[in-house]
């Protein structure tokens, strides 16, 4: 009974032996943040493993503040951000930050009404009086002035937010603030703030919540990443964009193109120029440090980077996300360089 | 079943006080190994958990410091939670985790405590009752998350209508003074009174099987009848660990997260209505951690504290009503 076990030992030792340079580049990089291009990015890092199999990629979703909280505490190789990263966070990093914008989605307003009437339009005086608390019913005579022909029961508006702290709200309370004086001064742009506290506003945590909640709730209202939206088959309303134009979401690739990305990678568009432009876009980031002292890990980070240039931005549409400008990815190459 | 009986006693230390034909001996060797060994297992396992209660309340209570005195008692009495202004009340939580605790209590209570009865006073033949138990204890099994899901997507669409009735007919009554948006205190009273359901029915069950049946039976031989039994004898006898049972289960209550972060609407507002959106302590904590920066974290263990502090408080509460009803079944 000895023998064969000894011999199995001797063998196994063998090949880990010989077998050990292999071991030796095989890198695990993780990473941790933003839940919103969760989907993707995993889809991304299980292609990467096909691909090339000395290289594990292994993504919390979490939000973004949770990523880059991690990503300070260094807990991880690299983060995901929706809202960026603050200057005062980035000043944290004697390593040196940069930001990589990867991918880029559209916020969309879901609702639930009796009837699925599609399409609903909300204008810009409209929709973010609704996000005040300020427009509480769903037959108020601003919103059926935009929408002839809909029949719109008179039932109060049930406003569903983000519970946690989460990008999606950083982006869309953003946009709120640039189009809306009062939405500015009163709630303001972040992660989370202050909503109005009535019976009427619900908070649900993670974008799955906030989905299943409008879902389930007969006249109400809720903002959502379209990837999400896609893969529920929920409602978006048509938004009212600075031109006046009644505009559904799942066509911005020039919008996104118009957007001038600055040295630091960060651009926004709160209120995108142009006709046919859908009003709440934003790109997503990766964050990584730019002086890793781990010349392997930094070269898998730069592949990863350039495969999710190339391969990932092939899949993106199909998953509710929006392809990077071809000048964008040139830029982002450019700068990846940067990860030593 | 293994004693053997000791002919040559004069090896053992006591023979002489052995009688030869007995089975009686004193211990080995070996046993009294085995009852130290399991003595000194027995003290371990108690100081591990001891040092880990007190090292969980250290660990809390020191990191809630920088919180407490940043905010005080502030905190306990504001009412506005706003990371980005640096504002944080916690009595809307409080206010929420003890109202829907409360109604989890009234509605699980009830249901569990005649659900003990039923299935231990004769009501069932006895194969039929172990069934039923087995049925009640698997609702201990199932996980939180679940509870919440079910909670949003049959108990809610279940109750508004009965909901929408008693705003329109009774809506001057504080209780139903708002109608039911979707996530609010009712629907999270009501998956947690079923979360608690089994923990209530177990323990009462356990007390009322471990009244000795000479009680029940000298009682129906005073001639009560079957509930003049259970009421006046069988429950008042066993009330010591139904008690215990409510207890165990607010204190259950108290605590549980994801099923009301998912189901209560975390609105950060104090209302009687039963209807409305509202907020509980484990709640806030679990949605604001992941994201906290350090002065968060000091906020959220002070408010942890609070947390903990509320459930001693109910803790010691209900001992002593314990004791106090004991007392009262002895007089």
């Amino acid at each position: 009974m000895k023998k064969p076990l000894l011999s199995t030992l001797v063998v196994a030792v063998a090949t880990l032996a010989l077998s050990s340079p292999a071991f030796a580049d095989k890198v695990r990089l993780t990473g941790s943040g933003a839940s919103f291009p969760a989907p993707i990015y995993l889809s991304w890092f299980k292609n990467l493993n096909k691909a090339n199999p000395d290289l594990v990629v292994d993504y919390q979703s979490k939000g973004s503040g949770a990523g880059v909280q991690d990503f300070l505490n260094k807990t991880v190789d690299f983060a995901a951000s929706d809202s960026a990263m603050k200057t005062e966070d980035m000043a944290k990093v004697s390593e040196g930050v940069q930001l990589l914008p990867m991918t880029a989605g559209e916020i969309i307003v879901t609702y639930n009404l009796p009837g699925n009437p599609k399409g609903l339009k909300l204008p810009r005086d409209v929709y973010p009086n609704i996000f005040l608390g300020k427009i509480t019913k769903w037959n108020d005579p601003k919103i059926a002035a935009a929408n002839p022909g809909v029949k719109l029961p008179d039932v109060p508006i049930t406003v569903v937010v983000r519970a946690d702290s989460s990008g999606t709200t950083a982006v869309f309370t953003k946009h709120l603030s640039a189009i809306n004086a009062e939405f500015k001064s009163s709630l303001g742009e972040g992660n989370t703030v202050n909503w109005p506290t009535t019976n009427k506003f619900i908070k649900s945590p993670k974008n799955d919540g906030v989905t299943a909640t409008v879902r389930q709730t007969p006249g109400a209202i809720g903002y959502i990443e379209y990837s999400y939206a896609k893969l529920a088959k929920v409602e978006s309303a048509l938004l009212q964009n600075k031109e006046g134009k009644f505009v559904a979401p799942g066509n911005s690739a020039e919008t996104l193109a118009a957007i001038k990305i600055p040295e630091d990678m960060i651009a926004w568009a709160p209120d995108p120029e142009g006709a046919n432009a859908y009003p709440i876009v934003t790109y997503t980031w990766m964050i990584f440090r730019k002086n890793n002292n781990d010349a392997h890990k930094a070269r898998a980070m730069r592949d990863m980077v350039e495969f999710g240039l190339t391969e990932g931005q092939k899949i993106a549409d199909a998953l509710g996300y929006i392809p990077l400008p071809q000048s964008v990815v040139e830029q982002v190459r450019k700068a990846a360089a940067n990860i030593k | 079943m293994t004693y053997k009986i000791k002919r040559d006693a004069m090896e053992k230390p006591f023979a002489l006080d052995v009688d030869t034909d007995s089975i009686c001996q004193p211990p080995s060797s070996s046993t009294l190994l085995i009852d130290r060994t399991f003595r000194m297992f027995a003290r371990l396992g108690v100081f591990v958990v001891l040092a880990l209660v007190v090292a969980l309340v250290l660990e809390i209570g020191v990191k809630a410091i920088p919180g407490i005195q940043k905010y005080g008692l502030d905190m306990l009495t504001g009412t506005v939670w706003d990371v980005g202004q640096q504002q944080f009340g916690i009595l809307p939580a409080i206010w929420g985790t003890l109202y829907s605790s409360l109604i989890a209590l009234l509605i699980g209570g009830f249901f569990g405590i005649s659900m003990a009865i039923f299935l231990t006073q004769d009501f069932l033949p006895a194969r039929l009752a172990a069934v039923f138990r087995t049925i009640v204890e698997l609702l201990a099994a199932i996980p939180s998350v679940v509870y919440g899901l079910w909670g949003i997507f049959v108990v809610i669409p279940f109750i508004r209508p009965l909901t929408d009735v008693l705003n329109e007919s009774f809506g001057w009554i504080p209780f139903f003074s708002s109608t039911l948006s979707g996530p609010g205190l009712l629907p999270a009273a009501l998956v947690l009174a079923i979360m608690i359901l089994p923990t209530i029915a177990a323990v009462s069950q356990d007390a009322l099987r471990s009244v000795p049946l000479k009680t029940k039976q000298a009682a129906y031989g005073m001639g009560a009848t079957h509930w003049e039994a259970i009421l006046k004898v069988m429950v008042p006898t066993a009330a010591t660990g139904i008690f215990g049972s409510l207890v165990l289960g607010l204190g259950r209550a108290l605590g549980e997260t994801m099923a009301l972060a998912m189901l209560v609407g975390n609105s950060n507002q104090i209302s009687l209505s039963l209807f409305a959106p509202a907020n509980t302590l484990a709640a806030l904590l679990a949605l604001n951690f992941p994201e906290a920066g350090p002065n968060e974290i000091g906020v959220l263990m002070y408010a942890a504290l609070v947390l903990m502090v509320i459930t001693l408080m109910v803790n010691i509460l209900g001992s002593m009503m314990i004791m106090y009803a004991q007392r009262g079944v002895k007089a």
